[in-house]
């Protein structure tokens, strides 16, 4: 799920995305390519830009992945004309009549213009063509049937471009066009129906996604958002990180590094206002409050091995000394008690570009047990929001890769007593 | 550029703003007395002091610091707590390869400043992030409380 | 304070050095290249008299230290034997590391101009002493014929001679000129021990004010003007080779000067400064075609070596019918016993400055092994060894890492293809999967008791890969490596009935070489932890049963007996705590442990206490002793509870001590050191400590719990269940 270190680096000092100035077509193109975040499922660890392959496991129904968008004729979309291209991305119906699976947000990008779908399509176009045909989903039945999105797309896609509330501000109006089409925040933040599709009257009261919680944007004060101020929200969104609301990792971290830094202040600010006018939805963990006691943790296990381990970056506290990447006060992944993100960052370490560099934590797996990284879980739970963390050794075993290998065999026994 | 306070000096450097500060410290000012162990804040052989505070200089990016005051071990020594540090240090003979001990000795003085008179409790807690290869632990935890009450 | 020099070659002060690196901003002037030991018109005054000492004129004393300094005090022990028999204080004289020489600094117990095996102080224990001795009785001679009275009627104190009938004296300096003319004599009597004034006392150890306040100098700080740095990536498969990389993106790093290629097996990019030469490492996003090795797993190494353990092996040793001893006891026991690959993960990780022009090299680095470095660097580069000057330096510990100069021979490499001088410096996740490491160990242990629980036989079968038979083929005869039977082969214990035999099964996909307490660590385990077994199926006490089986060896009966003692043997502990012993003979050291541990009612293992019963024979400086043994088996217990390098694919999976793990501040337990002193020979200590380890923790956890683990490391092994 997560890059590998090394390799990430290469790849992100690879991209050749220069934010540009101008406003020539291109130039736009480029933009929205950032603000749709394009590059983070069209590209695999250490391969090409946009050259697709990055694999999508969904539970109980296989593997996608992500398709070439260089614009290679034959392997890439070197032969879409704009009508075949504005299809595609309003309806999810590739060139040559293919459906292609929502994974692809097209449920939401069918909200673009035509013009900023064509920008898109002349930057894409002025990219190396690639050639590089990525593996073939593998699909379970009746998955693999793709005739099933075209009701699917019936039910779930409205096929209708954003249109402006005239009500509202020019600000909001911005925002909510770069949330909802651009953006496609929705996509992993609201919780989806027995369809895949996502259940409008939950938009933005979190869901989970690939083993991680994306979590509650809605207005709620608690669960979601609503207790932020404007300046964290836009802090968070532009760097992966917010004063008393922690940093961002996994998915949003690679959000953040590919798509949201490179947004203006003033879309930034114009998704803020959006955002904060979400309808408040009650679900997910609570809110970590400003000030807490820390829980007295059930075990000293837990102070011991997150000082060894952790407080290089974190400090004892959790307060982080190495850069306001590592501060966990008011994270909203230490304060859910499942631990849900706090297993997976764990398991699989997070990382992110930023204006000061990489900053990544390993996984810890490798060299800890199932049984001490709950402890870890736990302590920094207790300790960032007072709360009593129920994180258990079987939720890191199942979060565990399947390259964590440890030798299991059990110890050979004595033979031959007589 | 960046403009940096190292051991009470003003030090300029034309590094990338991402350089870590051990390198900018060890290959770039020739402060070769931190030490790179792990690079990934998991050893502590490059704590340095950083506004006071014990920090990983392996992963501090250099544009990171700002006017923070930087203490190394080179001019540790110069402060009171510096001194009665290393000073118990050569009083118990803790040091066996060495390559470690720049850092225990910036994270030992950062604990001291802090908690002048430290539990073991306290010691593991501000210690544990300084791996010792060698296994001096023994005498680092004798050491401090020695210094602690000098 | 004495001064330490850690160059052969090269005089400077540490002022000096300091001031330079300020002015220079960084470029620590150490270039300065001068002859090597004094030679010369110019050198006739000064007074050499062996290999080992050295006094100008000027009252300069140098005393060359034919060991490297790897953390365990070796120039202040060595020092110390030197300075003991030359009569002067270790406030007078000042310590160079010997260049590579092996007609003067061979070790005689090792053969060879390296520093291993626990074996210092053991190689420098006469040399070192005759050599002091014979320069000072020079020295007198001198003076008395200055004086012109009889030697006899003079002594040496505190680096001078004095006349005790007229009270004169003279600075050794002062007669040095007139000592470098004097035949030297042999066979010069050393003191008797009574009339020790260093050897035996805790004399301050000499390295360590420049290692807490930042001055000391390791390899890895080493500077040269116009020096870059650079970074190392070798294929992580064992025999892989370059596919491809982008030299392009690494070069537009900005610091980046170089891309270099050594053959297909390894890359460097050299830059300004080592974060210039990370990022473009990184960028240089290299491809290496996996080779032969690319499915081997650790699962793989160790079937095959189980099925090469079934069949029998070269004898070690063979006292009695063994075998048949046990087909004829009334208990028999078996057991199959297994050791990790393990990695060094010295702090410091490996590193080498070169300097190589047409016409010969200099090399800045911290070696066990420096004439094994000049030779490395002379097959890399084509020149004579003769012409390549090895500055050996402080190593930031090294367990064995720095044994092998596989890390120099590829800096040399690099360095070649470049006219500035280069510091290559591998990062810890390069040191961690390119190690030569410590052989996985497989053995079989069967033993038998007659009806009152005395041990009749015992058989063991060591299956492991020979580090001998590649680095030291001549002591690899026969098939037998004396090593991968060390401490199997010679137990401290009386048995009827003993075969032990050794079975060579070489890993594909690594390389194996020397990790500290080398043999001992390995086999001692397996033995005591098997004893163990034994006491507890003959219904006997650990300790009980032991001595009776050590009635002929009453040094390894006292450390048993006073270790027992000290520990509270057989008093009661908390449920879930448990006392583990055990014995050792290694290194010429008598060694016996009682280790309590802790093991929580989820199974996680934490050592509380150690206690150490230590007989080493005579002590150079005791506690030189204690902190070796509390160093040693700090690194042992960590070991033995966290690691164990695995492979995936080809490729060790460990990379930096987030998943190789080390004992940290707060799971390291109380250790007691209780000396046994005598005017024994001495025995060697470094790596003691680190033997004792796991063999205690093991028969403690089984105390504890009920529980035998017989595979390393004991990790989670209780959790499991
Ligand atoms: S080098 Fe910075 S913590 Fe290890
Ligand atoms: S003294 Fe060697 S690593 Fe600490």
């Amino acid at each position: 799920m997560l890059r590998g270190l090394l390799l990430a680096s290469t790849l992100l000092l690879a991209i050749p995305l220069a934010a540009r100035a101008d406003d020539s077509i291109v130039g736009k193109g480029e933009y929205l390519v950032r603000a749709a975040d394009c590059v983070s499922c069209h590209t695999v660890p250490g391969g090409h830009l946009f050259a697709g392959g990055r694999a999508f496991v969904l539970p109980g129904m296989g593997t996608l992945y992500s398709s070439n968008i260089t614009p290679d004729p034959k392997t890439g979309i070197g032969g879409y004309n704009d009508d075949d291209w504005v299809r595609m991305l309003w309806t999810g119906v590739a060139r040559g009549g293919k459906h292609l699976y929502p994974a692809m947000p097209y449920a939401s990008y069918t909200k673009l213009s035509r013009d900023d779908a064509l920008a898109i399509k002349a930057y894409l176009f002025t990219l190396k063509p690639i050639e590089y045909t990525p593996p073939a989903n593998a699909m379970k039945f009746p998955f693999n049937q793709r005739w099933g999105m075209v009701a699917w797309n019936l039910i779930n896609v409205s096929d209708k471009r954003f249109e402006p509330d005239t009500t509202k501000s020019a600000a909001w109006n911005r925002g909510a066009y770069l949330v909802e089409a651009l953006g496609h925040c929705g996509e992993c933040h609201t919780p989806r129906n027995f369809m895949q599709a996502l259940k409008s009257d939950k938009a933005y009261a979190g869901a989970k996604q690939q083993g991680w919680l994306a979590y509650n944007i809605s207005g709620d004060k608690n669960a979601g958002i609503g207790g932020w101020t404007d300046a964290q929200l836009a802090e968070y969104l532009s760097t992966g990180k917010a004063p008393g609301r922690g940093p961002a990792s996994g998915p949003m971290a690679e959000a953040v590094e590919y798509s949201l830094r490179y947004l203006t202040k003033d879309d930034v600010a114009a998704m803020v206002t959006y955002l904060r006018d979400r309808p408040a939805q009650p679900d997910g963990p609570p809110a970590v409050p400003a000030t807490v006691a820390a829980a007295a943790a059930p075990d000293p296990m837990g102070a011991h091995l997150f000082n060894q381990a952790c407080a290089g970056c974190h400090l004892p506290t959790g307060a982080g000394r190495q850069s306001p990447w590592a501060a966990l006060g008011g994270a909203h992944t230490a304060g859910d008690v499942t631990g849900t993100n706090l297993v997976q960052v764990l398991a699989h370490g997070t990382q992110i570009e930023t204006d000061q560099g990489l900053m990544f934590m390993h996984s810890f797996t490798g060299g800890y047990t199932d049984r001490e990284l709950s402890f870890i879980a736990n302590y920094t739970i207790g300790q960032m929001s007072g709360r009593q963390g129920q994180v258990t050794p079987q939720q890191i075993g199942a979060a565990r890769g399947p390259d964590d290998h440890k030798p299991t065999d059990p110890p050979p026994q004595v033979v031959g007593m007589r | 550029m960046f403009s940096l306070s190292i051991n009470g000096q003003t030090q300029q450097v034309d590094v990338p703003a991402d350089m870590p500060l051990l390198w900018v410290l060890r290959d770039v000012l020739g402060m070769t007395g931190t030490k790179f162990g792990c690079g990934i804040a998991q050893c502590g052989a490059c704590t340095v002091h950083l506004g006071g505070a014990a920090v990983r200089s392996c992963l501090l990016p250099v544009s990171g610091i700002g006017d923070q005051p930087i203490v190394t071990i080179e001019a540790v020594g110069d402060s009171p707590t510096g001194a009665k540090v290393q000073h118990a240090w050569l009083d118990k003979e803790v040091v066996q390869c060495g390559y470690c001990q720049s850092g225990q000795i910036m994270s030992a003085t950062a604990l001291l400043n802090q908690t002048p008179k430290p539990t073991d409790a306290d010691i593991d807690s501000a210690m544990s992030g300084n791996i010792c290869r060698c296994g001096t632990y023994v005498r680092i935890r004798e050491a401090i409380h020695a210094a602690a009450s000098a | 304070m004495g001064h330490i020099e850690l160059s052969p070659t090269v005089a400077f002060s540490r002022r000096t050095v300091l001031k330079t690196s300020l002015v220079a901003g960084g470029g620590l002037m150490l270039g300065l290249r001068l002859p090597g030991l004094a030679r010369g018109a110019e050198a006739a005054a000064v007074f050499v008299p062996n290999a080992f000492v050295k006094i100008e004129p000027s009252g300069t004393i140098t005393l060359i230290m034919p060991n490297a300094e790897v953390g365990q005090g070796i120039f202040t022990s060595a020092a110390m034997l030197l300075a003991e028999e030359l009569e002067v204080g270790l406030d007078q004289v000042q310590l160079q590391a010997a260049p590579p020489d092996l007609l003067r600094y061979t070790d005689p117990s090792l053969g060879d101009q390296a520093t291993g095996g626990s074996a210092s102080i053991r190689g420098d224990w006469m040399r070192l002493r005759q050599a002091g001795a014979t320069a000072r009785v020079m020295l007198i001679t001198a003076a008395a014929k200055q004086w012109k009275v009889d030697p006899a009627s003079c002594h040496a104190e505190h680096g001078a001679v004095l006349h005790t009938p007229t009270g004169r004296s003279l600075p050794y300096g002062a007669v040095a000129a007139a000592a470098a003319t004097l035949p030297v004599p042999t066979d010069v009597p050393l003191k008797a021990p009574a009339d020790f004034k260093l050897i035996g006392t805790n004399a301050k150890r000499l390295d360590t004010p420049s290692k807490v306040n930042g001055t000391a100098i390791y390899g890895i700080d080493a500077k040269l003007p116009g020096m870059k740095i650079g970074t190392v990536a070798i294929s992580p498969v064992n025999g892989g080779k370059l596919a491809s990389m982008n030299e392009a993106a690494a070069r537009a790093i900005p610091g980046v000067r170089d891309v270099l290629k050594l053959d297909d097996i390894a890359v460097a990019v050299i830059g300004d400064h080592m974060w210039a030469a990370k990022q473009g490492l990184e960028r240089l996003a290299v491809v290496w075609e996996g080779g032969p090795n690319r499915a081997v797993t650790t699962g793989s190494i160790i079937a095959a070596m189980d099925k090469a353990s079934q069949s029998s092996g070269v004898v070690a040793k063979k006292e009695g019918d063994a075998e048949g001893a046990i087909k004829a006891a009334a208990t028999s026991l078996s057991a199959i016993y297994e050791l990790p690959f393990l990695s060094h993960a010295p702090m410091e990780p490996v590193n080498c400055l070169l300097h190589v022009r047409a016409d010969g090299a200099e090399v800045w680095v911290g070696t066990q092994v420096p004439v094994r470095a000049q030779n490395a660097v002379a097959k890399m580069t084509g020149l004579k060894p003769e012409t390549i000057v090895i500055n050996n330096l402080y190593c930031g510990a090294a367990f064995g890492r720095r044994l092998d100069i596989d890390s120099i021979e590829i800096a040399a490499g690099f360095a070649k293809q470049v006219a500035y001088p280069v510091k290559l410096i591998w990062t810890r996740e390069e040191d961690t999967q390119h190690d030569y490491y410590r052989p996985y160990y497989y053995d079989r242990v069967a033993a038998g008791l007659d009806s009152s629980g005395k041990l009749m036989g015992w058989t063991h079968r060591v299956t492991g890969s020979s580090v001998m038979a590649r680095w030291a083929p001549s002591a690899f005869k026969n098939g037998l490596d004396p090593d991968a039977v060390e401490g199997a082969a010679d137990t401290p214990y009386e048995v009827p009935a003993t075969l032990v035999d050794y079975v060579r099964a070489e890993p594909e996909g690594l390389n194996t070489g020397w990790w500290r307490g080398v043999g001992p660590t390995h086999n001692v385990f397996v033995v005591e932890s098997f004893v163990d077994e034994l006491a507890a199926a003959a219904k006997q006490d650990p300790v009980a049963f032991r001595r009776a089986m050590l009635q002929k060896n009453p040094r390894a009966l006292a450390v048993l007996s006073l270790a027992a003692e000290k520990a509270g043997w057989g008093t009661a502990l908390p449920s879930g705590h448990g006392r583990g012993v055990e014995v050792q003979f290694a290194f010429g050291t008598y060694i016996a442990t009682v280790m309590e541990v802790e093991v929580t009612r989820q199974g996680e293992i934490l050592p509380r206490r150690a206690v150490v019963a230590v007989d080493c024979g005579t002590v150079v400086n005791p506690d030189t002793v204690r902190a070796q043994i509390e160093g040693g088996m700090i690194l042992g217990l960590g070991t033995a509870l966290y690691n164990e390098i695995t492979l995936a694919n080809g490729r060790v999976e460990q990379s930096n001590f987030h998943d190789y793990r080390t004992l940290r501040m707060n799971e390291a337990p109380k250790i007691e050191v209780y000396p046994i002193r005598n005017n024994e020979k001495p025995g060697g200590i470094g790596e003691t400590g680190t033997v004792a380890a796991a063999p205690s923790l093991g028969n403690a956890i089984f105390a504890a719990t009920g529980r035998r683990l017989r595979r390393l490391p004991f990790g989670n092994q209780l959790q499991a269940s």
